[in-house]
């Protein structure tokens, strides 16, 4: 299951780019619940923050992006991996501990990484990917490469220094960066009411002179139609932006939250604004795709899934062999 | 002498809320310790029994967190603090290591910092390089911090009031692994310390010292248990606080066993467990040994995720007994 040729573009301004909208955020949705499903049975082990629900955020976001444009990832990572086109198997295969993984059975699934479409990983640490993202934007503009950076992260992680001095820096040197926060009002049992003194999160641009936007974090066209705004203003050298996509995790924070914080009827009614089926009524009745091809193209999400659940459970585990060797990058002379 | 076998956050927990009934100046402050119950449940129902107001949810800022603690505990509160993972004491490192462990000294003794830094520790969860460090020596190399590293539940409860006592920033690292199981002794009811910078004889034997901190001293346990039954006889020591540290009960013992194993989980570079080993070569009791001294510990790697190599970063029973065995067996 190679990764899938990246479409760039509005999910609505052709078939093909509708297609790709869908088939991503089944994509991210079938991965999800197959984790879930290799946790179940024993085979993962570890523990996993699934993204059901917020598959729309990082689809609409990567659609904005070319594959050499650069993204940092957090501890709820698989769906913008997944956006970005990372191979299913190497992902799945990195969870099993297997020597074809992503890291080699290193990392597990808070540090997938993949170099050849721009991800430079997820992240154990809150907040950690934001300041790498600013770096990331600040080597573009240093070596003139035209590409922007994205650091996707939660509502939690804007608490943390990590954003703040971040966010300041990519302000004052007008740094190719798009901060993008995915709002799904809880930082672990913390809401964003407990957590913040201000209503909109985006006011929180103001301070640091970054334009700031909110976004409906579950549909996907206005995720992209934000995000397209933002790349071009990086690109034109005016500095970051700031999008605050609302969204909500539909599952409980890790494997061991019992969703003591919250409702049930809260959690259902966001059940109700579930990003996919929304996108699929609007391109069924703007006649993008027919209801078969929505259809056919959630099956295959699901099949490419499964093939690479079953190549993975069949590779070799990683050898403790060669971990000593691994800790450094040889020093070529 | 009760029979209660209580897990490892159990007995946190009793030992958190005996000092809350005591003082009302009290409080514990942390990511998720109120309605979660902790993140491994350390806290449990204590937000429902104290209040939001002496159990305080915080944003994830783990520099604040502490940094409040420090400004609290400078205003005559003595705050607990628990950083979900101690990975992320990275975070709060300033306050930690330039502000609390110094103000007492750097001030001429004018403040001084009664705080309590909780914190899990450790691997053999599954959550990879980030999750998962044994950070003893960041800790231990700080002058100005105490440093307590319990191995089971009643050592840590006893050891959990004596650091809330005490006048000075205490970093208390725990072991994940240990929360959820029963110690091999009970958990005394009410209120009795344990001090801060006495060492404990585990147990006693003739032909072999064993000196291991935390989940260590568990795993060294299993080995004592084993080799007794083939006449291999091992005193094993835990030191319980690494700073101070209290060699005596070491000095004491290697003069009868003549053999020295020091077991850590951390990496063996700058590893605390070095500092035991230098302190015995400086010591009196270093013509005693026999043997030359041994060290196990931890690779020296960010720990791993598959679970075949995070098994392989950190000493395992079996690389104990190995090592256990082969001192007693070569140097006679
Ligand atoms: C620095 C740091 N502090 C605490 C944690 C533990 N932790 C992991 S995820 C999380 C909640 C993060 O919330 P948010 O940023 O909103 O992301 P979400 O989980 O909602 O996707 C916490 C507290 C961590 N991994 N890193
Ligand atoms: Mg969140």
């Amino acid at each position: 299951m190679s990764a899938h040729p990246l479409i760039m573009g509005h999910p609505t301004s052709s078939p093909e780019h509708a297609r790709h909208a869908l088939l991503y955020m089944w994509r991210i949705r079938k991965f999800e619940e197959a984790v879930e499903d290799l946790f179940g049975r024993g085979m993962m082990h570890g523990t996993m923050h699934l993204s059901i629900g917020q598959e729309a955020s990082p689809t609409g976001m990567c659609m904005a992006l070319t594959l050499q444009d650069q993204i940092t990832s957090t501890h709820r990572g698989h769906g913008h991996c997944i956006a970005k086109g990372a191979d299913l198997t190497r992902m799945i295969a990195e969870l099993l501990g297997k020597e074809i993984g992503y890291c080699g059975g290193r990392g597990g699934s808070m540090h997938i990484a993949d170099v050849e479409t721009g991800n430079l990983g997820a992240n154990g640490v809150v907040g950690g990917g934001i300041p790498i993202a600013a770096g990331a934007a600040l080597a573009s503009k240093m070596t003139k490469k035209g590409t922007v950076a994205v650091s996707f992260f939660g509502d939690g992680a804007m608490n943390e220094g990590a954003f703040h001095e971040a966010a300041n820096l990519a302000a004052i040197w007008k740094l190719p960066l798009i901060l993008f926060c995915e709002n799904n009002k809880y930082g672990m049992s913390s809401s964003t009411e407990k957590a913040f003194a201000i209503d909109n999160l985006a006011e929180r641009g103001k301070g640091y002179g970054i334009p700031a936007v909110n976004v409906d974090g579950n549909d996907v066209i206005d995720v992209y139609e934000q995000a397209e705004i933002a790349v071009k203003r990086a690109q034109a050298g005016e500095g970051p932006t700031l999008i605050i996509a609302e969204t909500y995790r539909w599952k409980g924070h890790s494997r061991s939250d019992k969703n003591l914080y919250r409702t049930k009827e809260e959690i259902e009614e966001w059940r109700e604004l579930d990003p996919i089926p929304k996108f699929t009524a609007k391109v069924i009745k703007s006649k993008l795709l027919s209801k078969e091809e929505c259809g056919a193209i959630a099956q295959e999400a699901t099949d490419a899934i499964i093939a690479a659940v079953n190549e993975s459970v069949k590779a070799k585990p990683a050898d403790p062999a060669g971990l000593l060797e691994a800790v450094f990058k040889k020093v070529s002379v | 002498m009760s029979d209660r076998m209580l897990t490892m956050a159990e007995a946190i927990r009793e030992a958190m809320s005996i000092a809350f009934d005591e003082r009302p100046e009290v409080f514990l402050l942390g990511e998720d310790v109120g309605i979660y119950g902790g993140a491994f449940g350390v806290s449990g129902d204590m937000y429902h029994r104290y209040g939001a107001e002496r159990v305080l949810d915080t944003p994830i800022a783990e520099l604040g967190i502490v940094g409040a603690a420090v400004g609290a505990a400078l205003s005559g509160m003595r705050p607990i603090v628990e950083i979900q993972f101690s990975d992320f004491t990275a975070q709060a490192m300033d306050q930690i290591a330039n502000q609390a462990a110094k103000i007492h000294f750097m001030l001429g003794g004018a403040l001084h910092v009664p705080m309590v830094l909780r914190t899990p520790q450790g691997s053999g969860t599954g959550a990879a390089a980030q999750h998962s460090q044994n950070l003893e020596p960041w800790f231990a190399s700080v002058p100005g911090l105490k440093v307590v590293v319990p191995s089971n539940p009643a050592d840590a409860k006893g050891l959990l009031l004596s650091s809330i006592d005490d006048p000075n920033p205490v970093i208390f690292l725990e072991h994940k692994l240990l929360y959820k199981i029963p110690g091999r002794e009970p958990v005394p009811e009410g209120s009795e310390r344990i001090p801060l910078g006495v060492s404990k004889v585990v147990r006693e034997g003739k032909d072999l010292t064993i000196v291991a901190t935390g989940i260590m001293v568990n795993k060294a346990w299993e080995v004592c248990e084993k080799l007794s039954t083939e006449g291999i006889s091992i005193t094993l020591i835990d030191p319980r606080t690494i700073s101070p540290l209290d060699m005596q009960p070491v000095y004491e013992s290697v003069d009868k066993t003549g053999r020295l194993l020091v077991v850590q989980e951390g990496p063996a570079q700058a590893g605390f467990i070095n500092e035991v080993i230098a302190q015995m070569a400086g010591s009196a009791s270093f013509g005693s040994l026999i043997a030359p001294i041994m060290r196990l510990a931890g690779m020296n790697i960010p720990i791993p995720y598959a679970p075949q190599l995070e098994k392989a970063a950190v000493p395992q029973i079996e690389d104990i007994e190995i090592a256990a065995r082969e001192i007693v067996k070569n140097w006679r």
